[in-house]
């Protein structure tokens, strides 16, 4: 019961897999050393790129802001993939549902506050020595 | 006479059929491999899958929860009431070693899994330590920066802009310091209970912690500091 009962020792589930199992993408690229050496390899890369954007003038000034939020999102993907074993196969249909409805509140409360605040401060009437939000 | 034969057979027959069809598929036999999605087909799942799924649920929400601070930062980012700026308060080397050591704890928190997979202690507790030692480190990065802004002036109470921002990335740090107790904890029940189930499964709940607290920096590190000093 104590050593012998260890999860490797049944054989894993190919329809239902757990948030950062590895057992079940083993043979994919995303699964073991070598999913955890490409992860850790694109989100230096992403990193980098985002450090590079804003240390530099590679990108025209007011695109930085877009193409910051666009290598965020990737290297969030890679975390997602290579670390957390997020896969669309069908054996991860609970857990990809559970962070696509995580990811429409997120998106929902972010945008969502910036939008109505943005549109209150647009409304609210210009006092001296005001520039946004008090003096 | 007929009464006694059928409690005879009852009870065999009983046992006979649900031997041999398992109608609720207990036993988990079978049901491989017909592109069934979920666990329905196939009986309940593994005690493994579902307090994973219920960590990442929990993980989702935590998430959530510091997409209602991210809200607020980006409402109130503009709102330094004549105080100091991002621009002027960031400091982009310290943030990008910060980055580093969270994202190398990261990673080596997922060899130091795949060394628990095989079953070898001394890996997994040098991974665990090295893992710690990093996130220890971020702290101490994050702590000296707070310490230095507070000393500025320029502490929570200086402007809305600087509220949010103590509230987002102290949340975040506080995680970090959270999840180092927890570390600390799991290298002491391995190291005395050994590769148990439950600790397998406390361990696997710890890794996803650790990989979600840095999905939250990479918005933290891209959104606050990279867009602030650059705005």
């Amino acid at each position: 019961m104590s050593v012998k009962d260890h999860r490797e020792d049944h054989a894993p589930d190919m329809d239902d897999a757990a948030p950062g199992q590895e057992t079940v993408n083993e043979r994919e690229p995303v699964g073991g050393l070598q999913g955890y050496v490409i992860g850790f390899g694109f989100a230096v890369l992403l990193t980098a790129a985002s450090f590079a954007v804003v240390m530099t003038d590679l990108v025209y000034g007011p695109a930085v802001v877009s193409a910051l939020v666009v290598l965020a999102i990737g290297q969030m993907g890679v975390h997602l993939v290579f670390f957390l074993h997020l896969t669309t196969g069908p054996d991860n249909t609970n857990n990809v549902l559970a962070l696509a409805f995580g990811i429409f509140v997120v998106v929902l409360v972010v945008l969502g506050s910036i939008w109505i605040m943005s549109h209150l401060n647009h409304a609210m009437m210009p006092m001296p020595g005001m520039n946004r939000f008090g003096s | 006479m007929s009464g006694a034969a059928g409690s005879s057979t009852l009870p065999s027959d009983i046992s006979a059929r649900s031997g041999e069809h398992d109608p609720y598929r207990v036993g988990r036999h079978g049901g491989h491999g017909h592109g069934s999605t979920g666990s329905g087909a196939v009986g309940p799942a593994s005690r493994y899958v579902t307090v994973t799924y219920g960590f990442w649920i929990f993980l989702l929400s935590d998430i959530i929860m510091f997409s209602a601070f991210f809200a607020g930062y980006a409402v109130l980012s503009g709102a330094t009431a004549g105080g100091p700026t991002g621009r002027e308060l960031f400091e982009l080397p310290r943030v990008a070693i910060q980055t580093g050591l969270l994202l190398t704890s990261s990673f080596t928190c997922g060899l130091g899994s795949l060394a628990s997979h095989r079953r070898d202690m001394a890996w997994t507790q040098i991974w665990l330590l090295v893992t710690g030692v990093l996130g220890a480190a971020f702290l101490v990065l994050e702590v000296q920066e707070f310490a230095a802004m507070i000393d500025e002036g320029a502490g929570p109470t200086r402007s809305a802009f600087l509220s949010s921002f103590f509230a987002l990335v102290g949340c975040h740090g506080l995680h970090v310091g959270l999840g180092l107790l927890w570390l600390g904890t799991m290298m002491a029940q391995l190291w005395l209970k050994g590769f148990r189930d439950d600790i397998l499964r406390r361990l696997h709940c710890f890794n996803l912690f650790w990989h979600a607290l840095d999905i939250v920096w990479v918005a933290i590190f891209s959104l606050v500091y990279l867009l602030g000093a650059s705005a």
